[in-house]
């Protein structure tokens, strides 16, 4: 394996049914560089369910992977509303999705909870009305 | 249990080509993706009665080895396809959600087999 490798996507917000595309395309690329199938799934379904959040509340945004020797960096950014109170979205069920999107099958109020605990490290840093980009690192 | 066999239990249509002696060894039934998303089990097959390309990517993320569509649901064309690219086997029960379930159930395909992330 290189010593670095890359990866940037634009993650369109308004279409869901490409929603988790990108994630979809690391998954894909990280199974060629053979890494462990457990890694993988940590980090797929982290930056899946952050995908899938910048679809439907900040009407889309960037993902950024970073592949280190023992470290995966995921960077999801956007330019949506912000998250006003990080501790309550962080919280098992909270969710301010519309019903629309529950009844697309999220908006359970899990995503956040999931990727804190698929991944070893994870920052939010969101600014209400400039948006949010959320750091995770999965270490193998 | 293999693919053959819950085909047979679900009177399901097979609608993906792929291997049916690939064996499941458990099992999720939710319509809700984070629910999903948030246990990882080993070898697993997904049954749902949601419809979408998300459900198949869903599947595809946490390395599942089958979907089962309940209540004759059908995918659509461009779902069958995503789900032929990631090796996903696809089937469509008449089923309801309930019963399909239980059905797997007594025949011995049990919820765990659970990973740890
Ligand atoms: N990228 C984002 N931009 C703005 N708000 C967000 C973002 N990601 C999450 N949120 C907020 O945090 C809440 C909880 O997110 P999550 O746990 O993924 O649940 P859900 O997506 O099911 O609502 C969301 O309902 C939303 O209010
Ligand atoms: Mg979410």
């Amino acid at each position: 394996m290189p010593e670095q490798l890359q990866f940037h996507y634009d993650v369109d917000g308004g279409n869901f049914t490409s929603a988790g595309q990108a994630s979809v395309q690391v998954k894909n690329n990280l199974s060629q560089l053979g890494l462990d199938p457990a890694v993988i799934r940590r980090v797929s379904i982290a930056m899946y369910e952050g995908e899938i959040n910048m679809v439907i509340h900040a009407d889309g945004g960037s993902a950024d992977i970073l592949v280190e020797d023992g470290c995966i960096t995921i960077i999801l950014a956007d330019k949506g509303p912000g998250i006003a109170d990080v501790e309550q979205a962080m919280q098992d069920g909270f969710s301010t999705a519309p019903d629309n999107i529950r009844s697309l099958g999220f908006g359970a109020g899990m995503g956040l909870p999931n990727m804190k605990r698929y991944t070893d490290y994870m920052k939010i840093d969101s600014v209400v009305g400039e948006g949010t980009t959320i750091t995770m690192k999965v270490n193998f | 249990m293999t693919i053959t066999e819950l085909q047979q239990l679900l009177d399901a249509e097979l609608l993906t080509g792929g291997d049916t002696n690939t064996r499941i060894l458990s099992a999720c039934g939710s319509d809700m993706m984070s629910d999903v998303l948030a246990y990882v089990k080993n070898r697993a097959v997904l049954l749902t009665g949601l419809v979408n390309p998300q459900v198949i990517r869903t599947a595809h993320m946490m390395d599942m080895v089958a979907i089962v569509f309940v209540r004759n649901k059908k995918p659509t064309a461009d779902m069958i396809a995503l789900a032929e690219q990631s090796n996903m086997i696809i089937l469509s029960t008449p089923k309801r959600m309930y019963e399909a379930c239980g059905v797997l159930y007594v025949n011995g395909l049990k919820g765990d087999g659970e990973l740890n992330a």
